[in-house]
């Protein structure tokens, strides 16, 4: 009998100890809520970039009202955040990009969305100062893969043709860094938290750089790539004159305003 | 004796499971605070201060001077900022580090927000008693700072930060909403704005500006583009409406009254002019400051704390200069339905301070938090944006009435829009309302923008706005946001009580072991009981 109480007893505590190790796993997935970052790398091209039955082709997406529902298949490329059921990532097609914002999505699906996962989209196109995006949808993870290769629009920056090549991967080659505000002291900086220096570590990175005279603002989304990545480093370590060479999403508000994921200083 | 030792030694045992068990289970709370009699001057203290600003340079400025200037009055409290943007993710990240005990130590935060966080046991200081002591309150005797009064609180905005029988906070700014408008293309409509802004005018001078040319031009602007009314916050949009029509949103001890026939009457009346393309919502557009400078917007709501955003000559613009129209910018209170009887949200930074274990700590966090009430934070954050402080000891002061003065005097500083915006608060202070705070008013308040939103989208896309319509999106929002299953009035703030759920499988396995094992107890000491009263036999 003591036996069987000691026993008890000791499973007793041996669930106790399983129970809590339990809960304590739970709160630290809790916190874990940040996107990763998923740097497009090499390309894996599928053979053919087939479109199933009842599935726009990009053109025919680009050609759809603004509120009408759209339903593409497109490849991952970059995850830029996930709360709440609610995904915002960029995909791609061989012909155009999109950026699905706040997509329906499990957690457990979102772990699934990895570069160049393929994904059947249904949404509604919508355009929110200026950037076209397809909201309110919902997924299907479909076979194939495909990771885009960046697009050099170098040449394209202050035409009207670089909107057509909206939230594409794409490359800018040899631009120039130029001041992007002052520091307390009134010297000349070359990055920015926030587009007016009111952020702080961790948030957004705002940087000018100019090709031909003409100055442009690019970002790290801070949701897109944190703190911890090397894009986030580099920007960071940037000085005024540097001649880089830059991937990224293109991005629009009010204007282009890439996401950049990775730069580099020649 | 030899029972009794066993006896002992099984009750020890069992004791010392249970206090395992419990200890596991980590904390029921903490411990109220007490204030302790004295600060501790000798020891070091580090505290967090979460603070919302809105992406303003001037304003995290200001944050950073206080924080100086406090800690070279206490060289022993350490101030670490953190700064948001966005009070939604400020509470995502308190609700977060609630679970791991991180919270900070004082945070900018929504007296909604604080309903949820109260879910934690003795997890936010009640402040009441540290108003009244004599030493660190208001205008206590041992603060190095001057401080305020509690009698020079705006009272309306200090009883805003009171619910459940407690202050959980301290006011720290007050903004409302207001109606930023192209009086330009008002006039040119053929319209005169009136003393008061009513929801008539708007939707009949926002129609009247739809008209368009033959090739698709609208002939206010000569441009492809305009929504003439369009909302920031269409939660407030719908809160403010149902209040200025008497109509149920929710109670005083949680009671959800959205879901009622004025609700459903104002959404057709903006699926009407949604459906004319005369409004949108910054969720669906963009921001109204945006549409607004570039002559694509007449009527643009938005945060009297965005006024720096409006205008042509508006210091702060997200838009391109070449895009900038030229027009002349009225400020007025949003549209009534009764111009007789204005009613308007206030809202705004509040301040609220988290427990820690120690005392110390939390003294150090109010000493702080009451910092920020003083004239030189107050005057200078009000100037930023179209804010008022909450003292009555700021806005008295001759630094702040000179400031007033001065509107229009440059686009900076003395921005016009910016001062009037304030000044309209200033006007209007007994007009102001906030809504019941509890726990589950922060999914009420998302519910009732949600309506919105989507009956606006909906009538984008083409469906039709009926009674069915109306029902099914009664029940997906009540089953969106949980409001069928939460909040409300049976589970008040003040009680300090949440809506669990079911057990965990892991409590249901320890609960079921424990009894099991007391059981086990108990038939062993009956059982032995027995054997001896057997044995005496």
């Amino acid at each position: 009998m003591k036996k069987l109480v000691s026993l008890l007893m000791a499973l007793t505590l041996v669930f106790a100890c399983v129970g809590c190790g339990a809960l304590n796993g739970g709160s630290s997935e809790a916190e874990n809520t940040d996107a990763g970052t998923e740097a497009a790398g090499s390309a894996e091209t599928e053979a053919e970039d087939v479109k199933s039955e009842g599935v726009m082709t990009y053109e025919e997406y680009a050609a759809a009202a603004l509120d009408s529902e759209v339903v593409i298949e497109a490849y991952v490329q970059a995850k830029q955040s996930w709360w709440e059921d609610q995904a915002t990532v960029y995909a791609q097609d061989k012909d155009g990009g999109y950026f699905l914002y706040n997509m329906a999505c499990s957690e457990a699906d979102y772990e699934k969305l990895t570069t160049g996962t393929k994904i059947k989209v249904t949404g509604f196109k919508a355009e929110w100062s200026g950037e076209v995006e397809i909201i309110d949808a919902s997924f299907e993870i479909v076979d194939g893969n495909y990771v885009a290769e960046p697009e050099d629009v170098t040449s394209l920056l202050g035409s009207d043709d670089l909107i057509n090549h909206q939230n594409k991967f794409v490359s800018f080659k040899g631009m120039t860094v130029e001041a992007a505000g002052q520091d307390g002291s009134g010297n000349d900086v070359a990055f920015l938290y926030n587009w007016d220096g009111s952020g702080q570590d961790g948030d957004d990175l705002y940087f000018n750089v100019s090709l031909d005279g003409q100055t442009y603002t690019f970002t790290v989304e801070s949701y897109l790539c944190d703190k911890t990545t090397d894009v986030y480093a580099a920007v960071k370590d940037l000085n005024i004159g540097d001649t880089v060479d830059m991937e990224g999403f293109l991005y629009w508000y009010e204007g282009v305003n890439p996401h950049i994921t990775s730069v580099t200083v020649k | 004796m030899k029972t009794y030792k066993r006896l002992l030694s099984i009750l020890a045992l069992t004791a010392g499971c249970c206090t395992a068990l419990t200890g596991c289970h980590g904390k029921e709370g903490l411990a109220a605070f007490e204030i302790p009699e004295e600060f501790d001057t000798s020891s070091e203290y580090e505290i967090t201060f979460w603070a919302k600003n809105d992406t303003n340079k001037t304003q995290t400025d200001i944050y950073e001077k206080a924080i100086a200037d406090f800690e070279t009055l206490y060289p022993n409290i350490t101030v670490n900022l953190r700064l948001y943007t966005d009070y939604g993710k400020i509470y995502n990240d308190v609700i977060t580090n609630i679970a791991t005990d991180t919270t900070p130590n004082v945070c900018i935060t929504y007296p909604d927000h604080i309903a949820t966080y109260l879910t934690g046991v003795n997890l936010v200081v009640p402040l009441e008693d540290l108003f009244s002591d004599e030493k660190y309150g208001f205008g206590g005797k041992d603060l190095p700072f001057d401080s305020p009064k509690t009698e020079e609180i705006i009272p309306q905005f200090l009883d805003e930060c009171a619910f459940g029988g407690h202050y959980y906070a301290l006011p720290y700014m007050r903004s409302t909403e207001a109606c930023y408008i192209n009086k330009t293309y008002v006039e040119a409509l053929g319209y005169t704005l009136p003393d008061v802004l009513t929801w008539d005018f708007v939707w009949e001078v926002s129609e009247a500006a739809m008209a368009q040319d033959s090739d698709g031009n609208y002939l206010i602007n000569g441009q492809k583009v305009l929504i003439p009314f369009i909302y920031k916050s269409t939660d407030n949009m719908m809160i403010q409406s149902l209040k200025q029509l008497n109509a149920g949103y929710s109670t005083e001890t949680g009671e959800m009254l959205l879901f009622n026939d004025t609700t459903e009457s104002l959404l057709y009346t903006i699926a009407e002019h949604a459906e004319s393309g005369a409004f949108s919502t910054f969720k669906i557009s963009s921001y109204p400051a945006n549409f607004l400078n570039a002559g694509q917007c007449i009527f643009a709501v938005d945060s009297t704390a965005g006024a720096t955003w409006m205008g042509s000559d508006a210091p702060l613009c997200d838009i391109s200069p070449d895009k900038i129209a030229a027009f002349e910018t009225t400020v007025m209170t949003i549209p009534q339905f009764d111009a007789a009887n204005p009613k308007m949200i206030s809202q705004g930074p509040s301040v609220c301070i988290f427990n820690k274990a120690d005392p110390q700590e939390v003294l150090a966090s109010w000493l702080f938090t009451q910092y920020l009430l003083t004239n030189d934070v107050q005057i200078a954050y009000s100037e930023t944006e179209g804010y008022v402080p909450v003292t009555s000891k700021a806005q008295n002061s001759p630094e702040y009435l000179d400031y007033l003065s001065r509107c229009g005097e440059d686009n900076s500083t003395y921005y016009d829009i910016k001062i009037k915006a304030a000044g309209l608060l200033l006007d209007n202070v007994g007009n102001t309302f906030v809504t019941p705070v509890f726990n589950g008013s922060t999914s009420l308040r998302d519910a009732a923008g949600h309506l919105i939103e989507t009956t606006v989208k909906s009538v984008n896309r083409g469906q039709t706005v009926d009674d069915a319509f109306i029902e099914k999106l009664y029940l997906d929002t009540l089953s969106l946001y949980r409001l069928d299953r939460q909040g409300g009035k049976n589970t008040p703030a003040a009680s300090g009580k949440a809506e669990l759920g079911a057990l965990p499988i892991t409590s249901v396995i320890l609960l079921t072991s424990l009894a099991g094992t007391w059981i086990l107890i108990l038939f062993y000491l009956a059982f032995h009981a027995f054997k001896r009263r057997r044995n005496r036999q």
